[in-house]
């Protein structure tokens, strides 16, 4: 047994490092370690540094322009970017429709769509849920016709994240309602400057908008946009539902996240003392730190298990919910280390270079949003009551 | 042992809860917290009207000389329509510190106005960094001639902004006095933004602010009356509590009941069946806590109250976690939405549990009572 990185793993990682430190920028660094909301020129740029450098599709294969990396690089890399500062990938194209384009699409789509999602030029986003289809994905209603060589498309999809910066959108949509659910879906590439597109924003209870509401109405889709075969699509939707559910864990962004909250519990005080040294607040931020240590071993005992098949099976359940776990208790235990502090909620000063008249520290401004945000990490995704619905039926076998 | 109100308790809830689902609905509470000012003046005319900012007013100033339950029960009332109107901090905190420490023309003509409704008093102790320590006080007073000077710094004061006067409580040569301060007195200034909960707050800046001595409550050290002040209001803040945790609790029940997956309602999945048990639970207990900080509230042995209190606060600050935690998670995707009650419940919850200390404050401060 060994839980050590290989030297090449090490000297890996030290070139990723090296990087992050010559080109991550400041200003969007300084965001991210601050918890301040970033915009669509952030991740993208970040994107086009990234490919600049070669990087841009850390989980793709070489032959599409990627990196060729072994599933162990590719969580060096997440990690080391997540504790450097950067930006997350924007999953949408790099992570979900190009991997199912690159095994079901065609020549063409290859050509056509994998080039501007690697170079940051073209962004994605996801239409899969629907009002009455979140959980239970399978019994959604978005109808497609065959109209000669177009489909026309009728129906809305719904927490459509991002959807307001994308120019296309990859959608499931209904072409045989006479089948059983599964089986009449197909998986369609639109347009987003399509006519009969509307999004319409919903605001979260954090006062962003940052999910959307997509209406089809009678959105004409050329056919060579249909992704492999004609009610195949539930197959590529759970081969796709697998692969967004690489680097899960999120074990980089929540050591980041750990290190911030020692950062604002070491200047707020409890009885004259930091409350880092605080006896019950410490055993709180204690348990979670233990917590993490524990899901970074499973998560590299399940990578070391995908060594050789990429797709991570349902052990990737227990990283979902341990890791959104953890995320939601770092951002907690924050607002609780800002005491009241956590209280005033100023949106215009949580923005980054906020210079107003706001009587608050720095690091007391965005954990309220953030905690307030993360509630959708057990939500989305699967919701974690899915999760464990998969390990009981899929690793216990009840 | 009794724990049955009387016809007038039980009145007097009617009356509460008619008027909050009659005159604040969702879509006015939103118009509410929306607006520049954040809250609404014919609401708290409304609550003038009925009587209920007489509650905690002594009856020779005209008032209801209620007692906790009474306050328990109307601030319970209040939070299932997630008020946002500073009763809390003026119809309770403040009118019990001018009605525990004011001299008779003092309160001859605060408590007139308050109770009619044209005077809001926003009650003003926090300091920063002080995490609710309650004597943490750093503000100062110095006698100066036939008055006070004032310099210090206020923090996270709900209402502030809407307020015609403040509570303010500051450090005097022998111990803590409060202050009543015009908001409009030259030196006094705010730095207003939104609580997270939709309700406006300030900080509050004192510098060399002029106060004459018919402006001080009381004389000598009023430390005493500043705890027993603090304590109405935790008591107070949780029977609101109880309001918005019923009304979280009801509202993910009926989301469960019509929500369908797979084919059925998601109330028939044992899972969620589970937590909605577990929300109940934590709802009782709170309830039961509450009751305990109601009766003891007026125990005059200020430890044996304050560890009664902090226990209540804790029962209570885990219950609004957990429920309002819960009650977004079964909601689903619709439960991050600004659209549905249960995000507002759960940013009340949220803040409920910030005031006045979390529960982890009140463990810290009740595990240090154990080996006293």
């Amino acid at each position: 047994m060994d839980l050590n990185f290989t030297t090449e793993d090490q000297t890996f990682r030290e070139e990723v490092r090296s990087f992050l430190r010559d080109h991550l920028p400041s200003g969007v660094r300084h965001k991210v370690l601050n918890g301040t909301h970033l915009d669509r020129d952030d991740y993208l740029a970040w994107q086009r540094a990234l490919h600049a450098r070669g990087w841009g599709g850390p989980s793709w294969p070489a032959e599409f322009g990627g990196t060729g990396w072994t599933p162990v690089q590719q969580y060096i890399f997440d990690e080391a970017c997540a504790e450097a500062g950067a930006p997350r990938l924007v999953p949408f194209g790099l992570k979900m429709v190009a991997p199912v384009i690159m095994a079901f699409g065609n020549k063409a789509q290859h050509d056509r769509f994998l080039p501007p999602i690697l170079a940051g030029t073209e962004w994605w986003c996801q239409g899969y849920s629907e009002p009455g289809a979140g959980s239970d994905l399978a019994s959604l209603k978005t109808r497609a016709v065959r109209d000669g060589d177009h489909y026309v498309v009728n129906g809305q999809k719904t927490w459509t994240t991002l959807g307001q910066y994308a120019d296309w959108i990859f959608c499931l949509v209904r072409t045989d309602p006479e089948a059983k659910p599964q089986r009449g879906i197909s998986f369609l590439l639109i347009d987003m400057k399509s006519p009969g597109i509307t999004v319409r924003p919903i605001i979260t209870m954090d006062g962003l908008h940052e999910v959307n509401e997509v209406w089809l109405e009678d959105v004409r889709v050329p056919a060579e946009n249909l992704i492999g075969e004609e009610n195949k699509g539930w197959t590529y939707a759970k081969f796709l539902l697998g692969h967004e559910r690489t680097n899960i864990a999120g074990i980089g962004i929540a050591k980041r996240e750990l290190a911030r909250l020692k950062r604002i519990a070491t200047c707020e005080t409890r009885h004259g003392q930091p409350l880092l040294q605080d006896p019950l607040f410490s055993a709180e931020v204690a348990r979670v730190e233990i917590d993490l240590m524990a899901l970074e071993i499973t998560n590299l005992r399940v990578l070391s298990a995908e060594a050789e098949n990429r797709a991570p099976g349902p052990e990737a359940s227990i990283l979902k919910i341990k890791g959104s776990e953890i995320q939601q208790r770092l951002l907690e235990l924050m607002t609780e280390a800002i005491g009241p502090q956590a209280l005033p909620f100023d949106r215009d000063a949580m923005a980054a270079g906020y210079q107003g008249d706001y009587p608050l520290a720095a690091y007391a401004r965005t954990p309220t949003w953030q905690y307030l945000n993360l509630r959708k990490l057990t939500i989305y995704g699967g919701s974690n009551e899915i999760q464990r619905n998969i390990i009981s039926q899929m690793i216990l076998g009840l | 042992m009794d724990f049955t109100f009387t016809e007038e308790q039980n009145m007097l809830v009617d009356t509460a809860e008619r008027f909050v689902s009659k005159e604040y609905g969702f879509e006015t509470r939103n118009r509410i917290i929306g607006s520049e000012a954040g809250m609404s003046k014919a609401v708290w005319q409304g609550l003038a009207d009925l009587g209920l900012l007489a509650l905690l007013v002594p009856e020779e100033e005209g008032g209801l000389n209620a007692g906790p339950v009474e306050t328990m029960l109307v601030m319970s009332a209040l939070g299932k329509g997630l008020l946002v109107e500073p009763y809390l901090s003026s119809a309770v905190m403040s009118t019990r510190a001018i009605a525990a420490l004011a001299g008779a023309e003092q309160r001859a003509e605060w408590l007139e106005q308050m109770l009619a409704g044209t005077l809001i008093v926003a009650f003003a102790h926090d300091e920063h960094g002080a995490r609710h320590d309650p004597l943490a006080v750093e503000t100062r007073a110095v006698r100066i001639g036939d008055g006070y000077l004032l310099d210090g710094r206020k923090s996270v004061i709900r209402h502030a902004s809407q307020a015609g006067m403040l509570l303010i409580s500051a450090r005097v040569d022998d111990g803590i006095a409060l202050f009543a301060v015009d908001r409009d007195t030259p030196g006094v200034r705010l730095a207003t933004y939104p609580s997270v909960d939709g309700a406006r707050a300030a900080d509050v800046f004192l510098e060399q602010v002029y106060l004459p001595e018919s402006r001080r409550l009381g004389q000598g050290d009023s430390s005493d009356t500043l705890l027993a002040v603090l304590d109405t209001g935790l008591a107070a803040l949780c029977g609101e509590a109880l309001g918005v945790l019923q009304r979280s609790l009801d509202t993910t029940i009926e989301y469960a009941r019509t929500r369908k997956q797979f084919g059925v309602q998601i109330g028939k999945f044992q899972a969620l069946q589970h937590r909605m048990a577990d929300m109940l639970i934590h709802v009782e207990q709170a309830r039961s806590m509450t009751y305990l900080a109601a009766v003891r509230v007026l125990d005059n042995d200020a430890a044996r109250r304050a560890a009664a209190l902090s226990a209540a606060k804790v029962v209570v600050g885990e219950a609004c976690r957990f429920v309002g935690q819960q009650g977004v998670q079964i909601h689903g995707g619709m439960g991050v939405t600004d659209e549905l009650d249960i995000s507002h419940c759960f940013k009340r919850l949220f803040a409920i549990e910030k005031t006045f200390g979390s529960a982890l404050d009140h463990l810290d401060r009740y595990r240090r009572t154990l080996a006293a």
